[in-house]
C-alpha cells in the first residue's frame, strides 16, 4: 500500500490543512478573503490610521459642504505669531498638561499662516487626487486589459502595443508635460489627464488574468448556457480576476500620490492660490534649518498615508491570494495533532483500512 | 528567431514613433515659446514676436513640425545628424545631450550596482529567516522606503548627513552614550541576521556590538575621521577576514586548498601595499583600472598555483579576495588624500557637499580630484539606494522563498549536501533568474535621469535637461529627451525577454 502513502502529504502539511479547513468550514470566498485581511494585523493598522488622517482631514477644516471645526477656518487662515519664529504650539508632555493643541499646533510660516490648516487642504488635494487617479486608471485599464485578454488576436495586438506607448515613457515625464498644461488650471482636471496614464500596468495584469480565465471550465459553461460576451466578461470572469484588480489599484493609489506630490514639487503640479503638500515642501525645503515644522508636517503625511495604504495593498495581497496560508501557531499545531490522534484511535479500533489493504 | 526579433523590431519602431509623436504634441500645446514676449513690455512686441514665429516655424502645424524633426534625426542613420538646437541658450541639441549623459552615467551608476548588490544580500537574508524578527524588520523598513518621496529624503539627507557631519567634523569625537548606542542597534542587527539559536544569536550580538563600540572608540580618541587611513595592518586583518568570509560563502571552508590561495592573496595583498604606494604617485584612471586586472590576474594565478582537482574553483575564490582587496588598497590611498582635500582653500572644512557634481575651482592631484567626485556622489547616491533597495529586497525575498521551496531543493538537501551548497548553487543561482529580467528594464529608467535627484542636488544630467527644456519650452532637447528614454526601454525589455529565455530553459522566445 505504498503508493497511497506517498499521495499523502506529510504529516506537518497534513496538520496545517486541517487547521486551515476547518477555519473555512462553510464560508464563500468573499467571506474567507474578508476574514484573512481582518486578520492582517498590519493592513488593519493602516487602515485605521488612513481613516483617521481622512477623518481628519475632512472635517477639521471642513471640506466642500462640510463644516469644519477648527477655530481658524478655510486654509491659509492666518493670524498674529504667537509663539516667536511661528513655533508650533503643540506640545506632548509639556508644561501645559499631557497634550495641549493650541491655536496653531503645527506651527506658523513666516506670515504668520496657520500650517495646520494649510497642511489638511493639501491633504485633502492630495488624498482627493490620489482617489481620481486611482478610478480613472482602474476603470481604463480593467477595460483595455479585459478586452485584449478576452478576444486576443488582432484586437489583443493593438491594444497591447497601445498600452506600450505609456510604458515605454516614465509615467514622471508624461505627468510632466501634462501638469504644465493642466496644473494651473484645476486640480481636478490635472488628476483626471494623470489618471489618463496611469494604467498601462493594470492592464497588462488583467490581460494575463483574462487569458487564463477564459480557457476554464466555467467560461464553457456561461457559454454553453447562451450568455454573451459582455456577459461572460463582466459577469463571469472579472469577479474571478478582482483580487488582481483591488490589490493593484491600492498600489497604484499609493504610486498616484507619490507622482502627483513630486509633479506639485517639480513645479507642473498643482500651483497656488490651491495647495499640495507637494507644494507645501517646495516653497518650504530652504526653511528646513530654520522653521523645520514647514517641511515636516507635510512630509509626513505624505509618508503615512502612502505607507498605509500600501500595508493595506500587502494585506490585500495576502488575503486574495489561495497560496498564501497563515502559519499556525505552535499551540493550534498541537491542538489538531491531538484531535488527528484520537480520530486515528477510533479509525484503528473499527478495523484498519490501511492495515487490510496493505 | 530571426522571424521573432524582426517582428519585435518594427512593432517597436511603430511604438516609438506613436509615443513621440504624441508627446510632441503635448509637449507643443502645454509649453509656449512666445509666453516671455507676450507679457514683455518691448515696443517692438510684434516684431519680436513674428520673428520667434518665424525661427521656431510656429507658423506651421505641429504634425508638419514633427516630421520636419523627426527627418532631421532619422538622418543620423546615414550620418548626417541634426538634432536641433536648444534654442534660448543657442546651443545644438547635441552638445547639451553629450554632456547631460555622462553626469547621468556617472550618477546612477554606482547607485544602481550598489542597490541591487545591497537589495539582494538582504533579500536572500531575509528570506531565510522568513517570519523571524530580522525579517519583519527588513519588511517594515522596505515599505516604509516604498512611501518616502525622494525630495523630502533628499532635504533630510542634505540637512543630517551632509551639514551634520560637517559640523561633527569640527571636533572629530563621538560622545560614550553616541558609542553605547549605535554599538547596540548594530549589535541587535547583526544578532538578528544571523538568526538560529538564542545563544548564538546573543553571541552575535555581544561580538557585534563589542567590535563597533571599540572601532568607534578608537576613531573617536583618535580623531581619525580628520586623518583617516588604513595601513598594512588594518589592510592584512581585513583582508584575512574579507578571504575567510568569501571562502566560507563560495566554497565552504572545508576546501583548505581554496581557503588557503584566499589567505595567500590576501597576504600578497598586504605586502604589495608598500610597492603601490610609489606607483600611486602617478595614477589616472586607466592606471587604477590597469591595477584592478593586475589584482584579478594575480588572484587567478594564485588559486591556479595551489593546484589541487578543482583548482578553478580556488581561483574564483582568490581573484574575488584580490579584487576586495584591491579595492581597500584604493581606499586608503583615496583616505590619504582626505586631510589635504578638506583643508584645502575651497572646501574650507566643509568635504561633504549638498549640490553639483563637482568643486569648482578645486585643484590637486588625482587623489583629490577622484574624492571630491565621490564626496559629491555621496548624497544623491544614498537617496537613489535608499529607494531603489526596498524594490530589490522584496523582489529578492519573494523568489529566494518561491525557490527555497522547490522540489529541487528539498531533493538538495535529501541528498545530504551541506545547507550552504544548497542555498548558494541551487537555490540561490535561480533565485537571481526573474531578478535579471528587473535589472536591464530599471537600468533603462535610470538612464532617462533620476529627474527629481538630479533636480535637487543640482546635477545637469539628463533628468535636469528633461526639466528645463520643458520649462524653457525648448522642444528639440525635449524631444531627443523622449526619444532615448523610450529607445532605451524599448530596447531593455527586448534584452529582458533574451535574458529569461537564455537563463530559463522553459521559455522559449518565438513560441
Amino acid at each position: 500500500m505504498s503508493n497511497i502513502e506517498q499521495t499523502l502529504p506529510e504529516e506537518g502539511d497534513r496538520l496545517e490543512n486541517a487547521i486551515e479547513l476547518k477555519e473555512v468550514e462553510g464560508l464563500s470566498q468573499g467571506q474567507i478573503v474578508l476574514r484573512r485581511f481582518l486578520r492582517h494585523k498590519g493592513a488593519m493598522a493602516g487602515l485605521v490610521v488612513l481613516l483617521g488622517v481622512v477623518i481628519l482631514a475632512t472635517t477639521s477644516i471642513g471640506w466642500g459642504p462640510i463644516p469644519g471645526w477648527w477655530k481658524g477656518g478655510g486654509f491659509g487662515g492666518s493670524g498674529a505669531v504667537e509663539i516667536p519664529g511661528g513655533r508650533p504650539t503643540l506640545q506632548v508632555f509639556g508644561e501645559k498638561g499631557l497634550i495641549y493643541i493650541g491655536n496653531y499646533p503645527f506651527g506658523q510660516d513666516e506670515i504668520g499662516r496657520d500650517m495646520f490648516a494649510l497642511t489638511m487642504r493639501g491633504t485633502q488635494q492630495s488624498l482627493m487626487m490620489m482617489v481620481i487617479i486611482g478610478l480613472i486608471a482602474t476603470a481604463i485599464g480593467v477595460l483595455i486589459g479585459a478586452f485584449a485578454g478576452f478576444f486576443r488576436g488582432a484586437l489583443d495586438n493593438f491594444l497591447m502595443r497601445f498600452t506600450d506607448v505609456f510604458l515605454v515613457l516614465p509615467t514622471i515625464v508624461v505627468g510632466a508635460v501634462l501638469g504644465r498644461m493642466f496644473g494651473s488650471v484645476n486640480a481636478v482636471l490635472l488628476a483626471v489627464t494623470l489618471g489618463l496614464i496611469s494604467w498601462p500596468g493594470l492592464a497588462r495584469l488583467v490581460r494575463g488574468d483574462f487569458l487564463a480565465l477564459r480557457e476554464r471550465e466555467f467560461v464553457d459553461a456561461a457559454r454553453v448556457a447562451g450568455a454573451s460576451n459582455w456577459r461572460i466578461m463582466f459577469k463571469h470572469m472579472l469577479p474571478n480576476a478582482m483580487g488582481v484588480i483591488i490589490v493593484n489599484t491600492t498600489l497604484l493609489m499609493s504610486a498616484a500620490i507619490l507622482l502627483e506630490t513630486a509633479l506639485s514639487y517639480l513645479g507642473f503640479g498643482i500651483r497656488r492660490p490651491d495647495i499640495s503638500l507637494g507644494l507645501l515642501i517646495n516653497e518650504y525645503q530652504t526653511a528646513f534649518a530654520t522653521r523645520p515644522w514647514l517641511f515636516w508636517w507635510p512630509g509626513l503625511i505624505i509618508v503615512t498615508i502612502a505607507l498605509c495604504i500600501n500595508f493595506i495593498g500587502d494585506g490585500l495581497r495576502d488575503a486574495f491570494d489561495p497560496r498564501q496560508r497563515r502559519i499556525p501557531t505552535a499551540r493550534a499545531l498541537r491542538r489538531t495533532e491531538k484531535a488527528e490522534a484520537r480520530r486515528q484511535a477510533r479509525a484503528a479500533s473499527v478495523g484498519t483500512v490501511d492495515g487490510a489493504a496493505g | 528567431m530571426l522571424n521573432f526579433v524582426l517582428r519585435r523590431f518594427l512593432s517597436s519602431v511603430a511604438v516609438l514613433l506613436v509615443a513621440t509623436f504624441l508627446i510632441f504634441v503635448l509637449a507643443d500645446i502645454a509649453a509656449d515659446p512666445l509666453e516671455d514676449l507676450r507679457t514683455s513690455t518691448a515696443p517692438n512686441k510684434e516684431a519680436l514676436i513674428a520673428e520667434r514665429t518665424a525661427m521656431l516655424e510656429l507658423d506651421k502645424p505641429s504634425p508638419v513640425r514633427y516630421l520636419s524633426w523627426l527627418g532631421g534625426v532619422a538622418g543620423c542613420a546615414i550620418g548626417k545628424c541634426d538634432l536641433g538646437m536648444a534654442w534660448r541658450s543657442n546651443q545644438p541639441v547635441s552638445d547639451v545631450l553629450s554632456s547631460a549623459l555622462v553626469v547621468t552615467l556617472k550618477l546612477v551608476t554606482v547607485a544602481t550596482v550598489l542597490a541591487i548588490v545591497l537589495g539582494v544580500l538582504v533579500g536572500v537574508v531575509s528570506a531565510l529567516r522568513q517570519y523571524e524578527g530580522f525579517d519583519y524588520g527588513i519588511i517594515f523598513l522596505s515599505f516604509l522606503l516604498y512611501s518616502l518621496p525622494t525630495f523630502w529624503v533628499a532635504v533630510l539627507l542634505k540637512q543630517w548627513v551632509a551639514i551634520g557631519f560637517n559640523d561633527f567634523l569640527r571636533d572629530a569625537t563621538i560622545s560614550p552614550p553616541t558609542i553605547g548606542v549605535i554599538a547596540i542597534v548594530l549589535g541587535i542587527i547583526f544578532g538578528a541576521a544571523a538568526g538560529g539559536e538564542w545563544r548564538r544569536r546573543l553571541m552575535v550580538f555581544g561580538i557585534s556590538a563589542a567590535a563597533t563600540a571599540a572601532a568607534l572608540f578608537y576613531i573617536s580618541a583618535t580623531k581619525w575621521l580628520l586623518e583617516p587611513s588604513l595601513g598594512p595592518v588594518v589592510i592584512l586583518a581585513s583582508g584575512i577576514g574579507i578571504a575567510l568570509a568569501v571562502t566560507a560563502v563560495s566554497t565552504g571552508l572545508r576546501n583548505r586548498r581554496a581557503m588557503y590561495s584566499a589567505l595567500t592573496t590576501a597576504v600578497v595583498g598586504a605586502i604589495l601595499w608598500f610597492p603601490l604606494q610609489f606607483v600611486f604617485r602617478a595614477a589616472n584612471g586607466g592606471v587604477i583600472a590597469g591595477l584592478a586586472v593586475v589584482a584579478i590576474v594575480i588572484g587567478v594565478v594564485i588559486g591556479y598555483a595551489w593546484g589541487g582537482p578543482d583548482r578553478g574553483q580556488s581561483a574564483r575564490t582568490s581573484a574575488i579576495v584580490a579584487f576586495l582587496v584591491g579595492m581597500l588598497i584604493f581606499a586608503d590611498r583615496l583616505m590619504q588624500a582626505w586631510k589635504p582635500y578638506s583643508e584645502s582653500s575651497v572646501i574650507g572644512g566643509r568635504p561633504i557637499p549638498t549640490i553639483g557634481s563637482q568643486t569648482p575651482g578645486l585643484k590637486g592631484s588625482y587623489w583629490v580630484v577622484t574624492l571630491d567626485q565621490l564626496t559629491h556622489l555621496l548624497l544623491p547616491t544614498l537617496a537613489l539606494i535608499l529607494i531603489s533597495f526596498a524594490g530589490y529586497t522584496r523582489y529578492q525575498r519573494a523568489s529566494m522563498l518561491e525557490v527555497m521551496n522547490q522540489d529541487y531543493v528539498r531533493t538538495a538537501r535529501a541528498k545530504g549536501l551541506t545547507e550552504r551548497t544548497v542555498i548558494m548553487r541551487h537555490a540561490f543561482r535561480n533565485s537571481l533568474i526573474p531578478l535579471a529580467t528587473i535589472v536591464p528594464i530599471d537600468i533603462a529608467a535610470l538612464l532617462g535621469g533620476a529627474v527629481i535627484t538630479e533636480r535637487i542636488f543640482g546635477w545637469s544630467g539628463m533628468g535636469t535637461m528633461f526639466l528645463k527644456s520643458l520649462a524653457n519650452a525648448e522642444l528639440d532637447p525635449l524631444m531627443i529627451y523622449v526619444l532615448i528614454v523610450g529607445a532605451v526601454a524599448v530596447i531593455a525589455n527586448f534584452v529582458a525577454d533574451l535574458v529569461y529565455a537564455a537563463l530559463d530553459p522553459r521559455i522559449r522566445v518565438n513560441a
